[in-house]
């Protein structure tokens, strides 16, 4: 069975149907673009075929590329990505100049596309490739160029022929950020031409009909001129200054794609189109050598969806698909996850102490999907039937049936035990029992249940509905199908699922910690906090450690200490002192973060935040010399990276797959790195053990370089060499 | 070695670089071709008296484009037998053209040189000939590129210049260089320049806003804010250069950054037989010059470190340069010049400045080392250093010293 077939019909139109055996989706793979380069040669030779028409056997037209050829390219280095790629821009090549004579530009075969659904990726280059393109009249379906989000640009020509089509400003969205729109949405900006109701015959009566000019492009026409100018128009030139300077600042200049892409839409706009594309491949060549893609695409795409699919999840356990799930708590987290949980079809019932809490609990969902009505992506009727899926009560015989419950009470050892007796009391002997803690340990949470086999943590980050990640907590006892219930549930709410093993903050905070209070031991040592934030964020961290904290709190922040504090006794560490102090003097001026508009940071009446608390400056003189911003940068993200490791050698973290995509989706860890395993086997062991060395000796043993870290460096080891097999084979 | 003497400096009044400007009507190849007959009939250079004329001139497209210096000598009264080169270093094309020719005198490669510049920008606007540090990603964003007033901003913020002090500068600008008008202290300088029946254009500096003071200034809004923190955001940009800095200071506007004006400026310079064989008494001779690259995106700051430069190479302090012509770009710029060697204000554009009179950007660097001349000798006074920021991070210096 091949991935294309070919069809010519008796009015001489050939239609070539893309179709792969055993996908529900296309993707294109280099011996179905051989394939398809036979059909284009038939087509352009065959005397009794008028023009051909390019579609999909399924529901949607294609989804891209198939990811892994881009790995297979890279086994023969540079050249062998270049060349892969050149053969596909020769294919497309062919399609657009149709045999059309290269100087009269006459006598060629018209090619159009017609997309039944989604085409993204490769699936729109195509079509853009063809004469023309037919959309079905599918407002569900997506049409884009999507690259960007793993790493990558359009290197199929995309790129080249979106800016020649439309102009580099009108481009930019659907390039930079990988906006995807619906059919009638792609009409009206002009990268696709028509939407109707069967677009394989619209096309079929276009073809039969299409004179030369209708198929030339404009970029092949005599005197084309980019929309909006070229570099060196003036217009052109406004334009090209300021995208240079607002992908820079926006990228913080982490991203290889976003400036690849930039240069190759530059360095192409200031030639004919046939180089342009010989300029792209190469571009595309440079991003796809860098590690950053690669690893950004094994984490976001490949590993986060295996994750997904349960690529941990015990093998032997039967389906656990929640139908009622009870929620303990209606809190910010509570009435977050009733939301999740009520759009993805789960039976609610949201218990808080008081009806008035529970039911501002379930507003909360309401709120939500009220925004979404007046953002026109939500209806009434499923408002309503959302809601109805939640019960907000304060009667515990409601959660009769549950077959899951999430507690999300107060973080209190006590009351958390008082209300899993309370539950168990009432719910099946067979229902699963989740926490929703961050900081208590699973195992002494457990003591509390009459089944500590059916006792997991499923801790959620704020807010609930916004972020992609959960944590699962498998405690010492927790059994496997409280693994697979918790999973299953995940699943159900369409996040991506870790599941470590307990031990103090898991894995997420275990790692965040560190990252903030590095910034904060930083203040107290006088380096600037301009410096400590534009240094995390020219690493690729979304926020600031500064800004992090006053977004959760500095009262969130004095709490987590002091009990950390209590729990360690004589292990907590000595050098905490300057920090803890740091935070004391926040919080007993009442700067409790953005929360109380005083933080770290001022802000004025709207939130908006202004500059630096003085008192910052006036408690810790900044230093006369300011260290230099790779120093800055070693200290913000090894204070992650060997909590991950440490989390890895520890066991807590079972699978460096979970650890690099938990990072970035938890807390958004450097996301062009691929996590913190991808960056150190980016950087390497060796030099990894060196900065360490390096930081130990001059900032202290926090720095100390973890023995596994040591034993890779000696062996000369990556972190996907010594762990990656066991990820490849689950 | 052989000594470079400056044997005489013209230049013409500068005009306001826009359509009403009155230059506006002149072609770049006229005004040039004006400046050069003007120096050729003060010492009688007949025949082949210079080796060549070096000609800095920035945006060199349409008229100011395809080797300005040659046309400008064919179109003036020079003899054809002498050739032209135009060069570009920015905002010391002019500084840079002495320079050239001062070395090339010293190293025995003729004995004379017309050095000097020429812009029109109310003609041929700033920007018209591109620039791939500004626009190609990869070198934009290698050099975290932004605009010059950005850069500006950039110094007001790194070394501590308020909107007041910049302000403050530009009214000293504004009153130098009205008491240096009224005291016709430009007179030896200033080539009137006419049209072709001899009927008068322009003679004097016509940019300059009298009466200038901190509350007219006070009105005009922050020229490069918006272009910094909102679109396109350069801002950003700038900070991830220079990661301790909190924001941007905006303090720079029209009052107190440099004018756009039309005008021209040449010096004659010649080693001493030159001078014998055309009866010309040398006025100072070019004792030291220097250029320098700096960091691209505060980019501004180059007079500093080329003034350091050039002190060093030369054996000489700071306290050796009797008087001081530091462009005024921008009044950051300055500041930050007078802050770094903490020379007295009084001493530093004695006569005024860009900010008051304009910035020709080709012809300013030879201009200003005629101005230097001009009040040595005024002042009685010995040595002098000029000295120019020049964007895409550079810095050129010029010492003179009377005979």
């Amino acid at each position: 069975m091949t991935e294309f077939t070919y069809e010519l019909g008796k009015d001489g139109v050939a239609i070539i149907t893309w179709d792969c055996p055993g996908k529900s989706m296309n993707v294109l793979s280099m011996e179905a673009a051989e394939t398809l380069n036979g059909f284009i040669d038939t087509v352009l030779s065959d005397d009794a075929v008028k023009g051909a028409v390019i579609t999909s056997g399924k529901a949607d037209f294609a989804a891209g590329m198939d990811l892994n050829v881009l790995g297979g390219m890279k086994e023969n280095g540079a050249q062998g990505v270049f060349d892969g790629v050149m053969s596909l821009h020769n294919l497309l090549r062919k399609i657009e100049r149709a045999g059309m004579d290269p100087k009269t530009n006459k006598g060629g075969k018209p090619i159009a596309a017609a997309l039944p659904g989604t085409a993204l990726g490769i699936g729109l280059e195509l079509p853009l490739a063809c004469h023309r393109i037919f959309a079905a009249d599918n407002p569900k379906a997506k049409i884009g160029l999507p690259e960007i989000k793993v790493g990558i640009f359009p290197g199929s020509g995309g790129t080249t022929r979106l800016v020649r089509k439309m102009g580099a400003m009108a481009a930019s969205s659907y390039l930079l950020q990988g906006l995807m729109v619906n059919p009638a949405k792609a009409k009206a900006a002009g990268i696709i031409d028509e939407v109707v109701a069967d677009p394989v015959a619209a096309a079929r009566e276009w073809v039969l009909g299409a004179k030369d000019a209708d198929i030339l492009k404009p970029w092949d026409a005599k005197g084309y001129k980019m929309p909006g100018g070229a570099p060196y128009h003036p217009a052109g030139f406004m334009t090209f200054v300021g995208a240079t300077a607002m992908v820079h600042g926006q990228t913080m200049g982490v991203y290889p794609a976003a400036k690849a892409l930039l240069s190759a839409v530059y360095e192409g706009a200031l030639v004919p189109f046939d180089t342009a594309i010989k300029i792209e491949a190469r571009w595309f060549t440079n991003v796809i050598m860098n590690p950053s893609s690669g690893n950004m695409i094994r984490s976001l795409f490949i590993n986060k969806e295996a994750l997904e699919k349960g690529a941990v999840r015990p093998k032997d356990v039967a389906d656990q698909k929640v139908s009622k799930v009870g929620v303990m708590g209606a809190g910010m987290m509570g009435a977050g996850i009733a939301y999740v949980s009520a759009i993805a079809g789960i039976e609610v019932v949201l218990i808080d102490q008081k009806q008035e809490a529970a039911d501002k609990g379930k507003a909360y969902s309401e709120a939500i999907l009220d925004k979404g009505i007046a953002r026109k992506k939500v209806t009434p009727e499923k408002k309503a039937d959302v809601l109805s899926r939640i019960n907000a009560t304060t009667d515990y015989a409601a959660l009769e049936g549950c077959d899951l419950i999430i507690e999300a009470v107060f973080e209190d050892m006590g009351i958390k035990a008082e209300v899993t007796k309370n539950v168990e009391a009432v719910i099946p002997k067979d229902a699963i029992f989740a926490t929703n803690t961050s900081t208590l340990p699973i195992g002494d949470l457990a003591k509390a249940s009459s089944r500590p086999e059916q006792f997991i943590g499923i801790h959620f980050f704020s807010p609930v509905d916004k972020m992609l990640l959960v944590e699962i907590i498998k405690g010492a006892q927790t059994g496997d199908r409280a693994v697979a219930k918790a999973l299953d549930y995940v699943r159900q709410i369409r996040k991506t699922p870790i599941v470590v093993n307990d031990a103090r903050f898991f894995y997420a905070n275990r790692c965040i910690i560190p990252y903030l209070n590095e910034g904060s031991r930083m203040v107290t040592e006088g380096v600037a906090p301009a410096m400590i934030e534009q240094a995390a964020k020219m690493v690729g961290m979304p926020l600031g450690p500064l800004q992090l904290i006053d977004e959760t709190s500095i009262d969130l922040a004095v709490k987590i200490a002091k009990a950390t504090k209590e729990a360690m006794g004589n292990a907590y560490p000595a050098d905490a002192g300057p920090v803890d102090a740091l935070m004391l003097n926040l919080f007993e001026n009442g700067r409790m973060g953005r929360k109380s508009s005083a933080g770290f940071y001022d802000y004025d009446e709207k939130g908006k935040r202004q500059g630096f608390w003085d008192g910052l400056a006036a408690a810790h003189a900044p230093l006369e010399d300011q260290p230099e911003l790779t120093e800055v940068q070693h200290r913000l993200l090894f204070a992650q990276v060997l909590e991950a490791v440490r989390a890895l050698e520890e066991g807590v973290l079972e699978d460096i797959r979970e650890g690099d995509v938990g990072a970035i989706l938890g807390w958004g860890f450097a996301p062009w790195s691929g996590g913190p395993f991808s960056w150190l086997d980016m950087i390497g062991a060796a030099k990894a053990v060196e900065i360490c060395d390096d930081l130990t000796a001059r900032f202290g043993e926090r720095f100390t370089t973890p023995p596994l870290l040591r034993d890779m460096a000696a062996k000369g080891e990556s972190f996907y060499g010594r762990f990656g097999k066991k990820a490849k084979a689950a | 070695m052989t000594d470079a003497y400056i044997y005489d400096a013209v230049r013409s009044p500068r005009g306001k670089g826009r359509k009403d400007g009155a230059l506006h009507e002149i072609t770049s190849v006229n005004l040039s071709a004006q400046i050069l007959n003007a120096l050729k009939e003060r010492n009688n250079l007949d025949g082949h008296a210079v080796e060549d004329v070096i000609w800095g001139n920035v945006t060199q497209v349409m008229e100011q484009g395809g080797c300005l210096a040659r046309t400008a000598v064919l179109a003036s009264d020079l003899d054809e037998s002498i050739p032209g080169l135009a060069i570009n270093r920015f905002c010391a094309s002019g500084m840079e053209a002495v320079n050239l020719a001062a070395n090339q005198v010293k190293g025995g490669a003729g004995q004379a040189y017309i050095a000097g510049g020429v812009e029109m920008m109310g003609r041929v606007a700033m920007g018209s000939d591109g620039a791939a540090i500004a626009v190609d990603p990869t070198v934009a964003m290698k050099t975290y590129f932004v605009p010059q007033g950005i850069s500006a901003d950039i110094i007001a913020t790194e070394y501590g210049f308020s909107r007041d002090d910049a302000d403050a500068l530009a009214v000293e600008s504004q009153i130098r260089a009205e008491a240096a008008w009224k005291d016709n202290r430009f007179a030896r300088s200033i080539i009137a320049i006419k049209d072709q029946n001899g009927l008068p254009i322009l003679d004097h500096d016509e940019y300059m806003r009298p009466g200038t003071s901190m509350q007219t200034l006070g009105a005009l809004k922050a020229s490069f804010k918006d272009m910094g923190e909102v679109m396109p955001g350069f801002d950003k940009v700038a900070l991830m250069k220079y990661p301790h800095l909190e924001a941007i200071n905006h303090i720079h506007h029209a009052g107190n950054s440099s004018g756009i004006v039309d005008g021209s400026a040449a010096i004659l310079i010649g080693n001493k037989e030159f001078g014998e064989q055309y009866g010309l008494k040398p006025r100072a001779r070019i004792r030291a010059t220097t250029k320098i690259g700096t960091d691209p995106t505060i980019m501004l700051t180059g007079p500093v470190p080329a003034t350091q430069k050039i002190l060093k190479d030369h054996g000489m302090t700071i306290g050796d340069i009797d008087l001081f012509e530091v462009n005024e770009a921008f009044a950051s710029v300055v500041l930050r010049f007078q802050q770094a060697f903490d020379v007295d204000p009084a001493l530093v554009n004695v006569n005024g400045g860009s900010i008051a009179m304009g910035h020709p950007l080709g012809a300013t660097g030879a201009m200003i080392i005629g101005t230097l001349l001009d009040e040595l000798e005024r002042s009685d006074k010995e040595v002098g250093l000029a000295t120019l920021c020049i964007a895409s991070g550079m810095g050129a210096a010029t010492i003179i010293e009377r005979v």
